[in-house]
């Protein structure tokens, strides 16, 4: 019971860094059709500089985190709005060149952060609590989860906040659903464009810090792996679905995790068959719309 | 905008895509408060042509004057500030948001400054308030917080025009606003047309249901193979045996 309960927490506790990348490639696409496949680079560099700005405030303080999760914050909001402006916007409405320019953007950022930071993961030092545990039942919970579900969590409330109750966010809301009809009203819609790539960025610049908490490490390739789970996730959910992106990242790493516990380390086979059921049952995803337009 | 230039100058609007005419030397002047229905067969180049002047579309020769200004360059929603309002052939409302979401989303096109866009809105803000006064002028304010998605059809082209209405537009395009409506919501959406038209904007509509359509309007544009065929009051053209045997194959 203690173990189920834990492997729950746990799963739960992945889901919600599932959900801080998944979350931005979700509104992306649902807003401009992108599939951004730089996304895990966002999340890698904001990594790297919360770690670099966080171990000069104060190394394993809760100090020095909190200035890399503000760093992460901005940095991967900077450069995603930057992405945006200079790559993305040139070729609105051409998916195939979008794709490959996303495609090249993650390969060639990783070479570079590799040739800045090395290859090897750099092992990280955070506050001495995080490395605890609390018991939960009678199940001994990392405390680390804690703080990707609370940050996951204020994360989601926020968006669903900014998106239902100010006029930016109606502004989204509606060129999610028919982006022709928003520009037909008189609204630049492309403002809206650079605002949900950098919400998405910071987002995943905070998923970066702390997978570098949930991991103990940063490395070059953080963000390319959690990169294809975000992108499972986002399928899973219904792209365009932010309410899908939540639920079905807590869906898939919970499922993650109980194979990986009793079925002998399958968790990422039992992953593709979730990914590969819900496209036969429900092709739009969980929660989708209409997935033409 | 002068009050002497028409509201709408289309000057020899021609359109090829490949080596196809889609429309070829459209002329046609539209005088202030005016109301004109656009007529002709499928693939005639109604709707093509409410796309070159909406700015969807770019003609490959011809100029759009919008009261006397060439826009023939601009943007759509370049466009759509300078005055211009148009619906769509299918429903154009978002499914997802309620009605007054849809009609404060148009408001907040008119209004909106960059800046506002983050500040949150309150009750009986601006947008707010035009919001509720669109929806109440088209009859709609009973189902004002109802997901637009489940609106009966005639509702929700009532829902576009109020959204029209928040754009507080000189020009306006309809096109098809009868399209699929049910005949017992068809009375009542032509009274919130007549009121649209009677509040001195300049409306052109393309629309198939000619009773309607003939009883509206004070002029009718016909037009056939991307080619303006005839102009004039709904009488003469109804009379004119080019129009009856292009367009309607026998005499009415």
């Amino acid at each position: 019971m203690s173990t189920l309960l834990l492997l729950l927490i746990t799963g739960v506790g992945l889901g919600a860094l599932y959900f801080l990348v998944a979350s931005g490639l979700s509104l992306i696409y649902g807003l401009m059709g992108v599939l951004n496949f730089a996304h895990g680079s966002f999340l890698t560099l904001a990594g790297f500089l919360g770690w670099e700005v966080g171990r000069r405030v104060g190394d394993g303080t809760w100090g020095g985190l909190l200035a890399g999760m503000l760093v992460g914050l901005v940095v991967g909001a900077l450069v995603a709005a930057v992405t945006e402006l200079v790559f993305i916007r040139r070729l609105y409405q051409r998916h195939i060149e979008q794709v490959l320019v996303t495609v090249g953007l993650g390969l060639a950022t990783v070479a570079l952060f590799e040739g800045i930071w090395g290859t090897d993961p750099i092992r990280i030092a955070k506050p001495a609590w995080l490395g605890g545990t609390t018991d939960v039942l009678g199940a001994s919970v990392p405390n680390d989860r804690w703080l990707l579900i609370g940050a996951a969590a204020v994360v989601l409330g926020l968006i669903v906040l900014f998106l239902r109750a100010t006029p930016y966010g109606l502004v989204i809301r509606a060129g999610v659903e028919n982006r022709t009809m928003v520009t037909a009203l008189g609204i630049d819609v492309r403002r809206a464009f650079t605002v949900v790539f950098a919400i998405g960025g910071a987002a995943a610049g905070l998923g970066g810090v702390l997978a570098s908490v949930y991991y103990g490490q940063v490395s070059a390739h953080q963000g390319t792996s959690l990169l294809i789970y975000a992108f499972i996730v986002t399928v899973i959910g219904g792209l365009g679905s932010l309410a899908g992106a939540a639920v079905a990242s807590v869906l898939v790493a919970v499922i993650q995790q109980l194979a990986n516990f009793y079925l002998g380390g399958t968790g990422d086979l039992a992953v593709v068959l979730a990914l590969a059921a819900v496209l036969l049952v429900r092709p739009r995803g969980l929660l989708g719309k209409a997935a033409a337009r | 905008m002068s009050q002497d230039r028409p509201a709408l100058h289309l000057d020899g609007i021609g359109l090829q895509i490949g080596g196809a005419r889609i429309l070829q030397g459209v002329t046609l002047e539209v005088a202030r408060g005016e109301m004109v229905g656009v007529i002709g067969p499928n693939g005639a180049g109604k709707t093509t042509l409410f796309d070159v002047i909406s700015g969807v579309t770019t003609p490959t020769s011809g100029r759009v004057l919008l009261a006397g200004e060439d826009v023939t360059s601009r943007r759509v929603h370049q466009r759509a500030r300078t005055g211009l309002g148009r619906t769509f052939q299918t429903s154009s409302v978002f499914p997802g948001l309620d009605a007054r979401e849809n009609v404060r989303l148009a408001a907040q096109a008119k209004l909106g400054a960059a800046t506002s866009l983050w500040r949150f809105p309150r009750r009986g803000d601006d947008a707010t308030g035009v919001a509720d006064r669109c929806i109440a002028e088209v009859g709609l304010d009973h189902h004002a917080g109802t997901a637009a998605g489940v609106l009966s059809h005639g509702d929700k082209r009532k829902l576009e025009i109020a959204m029209l209405l928040a754009t507080e537009p000189e020009l306006v395009l309809l096109d098809e606003p009868m399209a699929g409506v049910g005949s017992g919501d068809v009375a009542g959406l032509v009274e919130v047309i007549r009121r649209l038209h009677g509040s001195g904007r300049t409306v052109l509509m393309v629309e198939h249901h000619m009773e309607v359509l003939l009883g509206l309007v004070d002029r009718v544009a016909v037009m056939h193979h991307g080619e303006l065929l005839a102009v004039g009051t709904p009488d003469a053209v109804m009379a004119d045996p080019a129009v009856q045997s292009a367009y309607l194959g026998e005499p009415v």
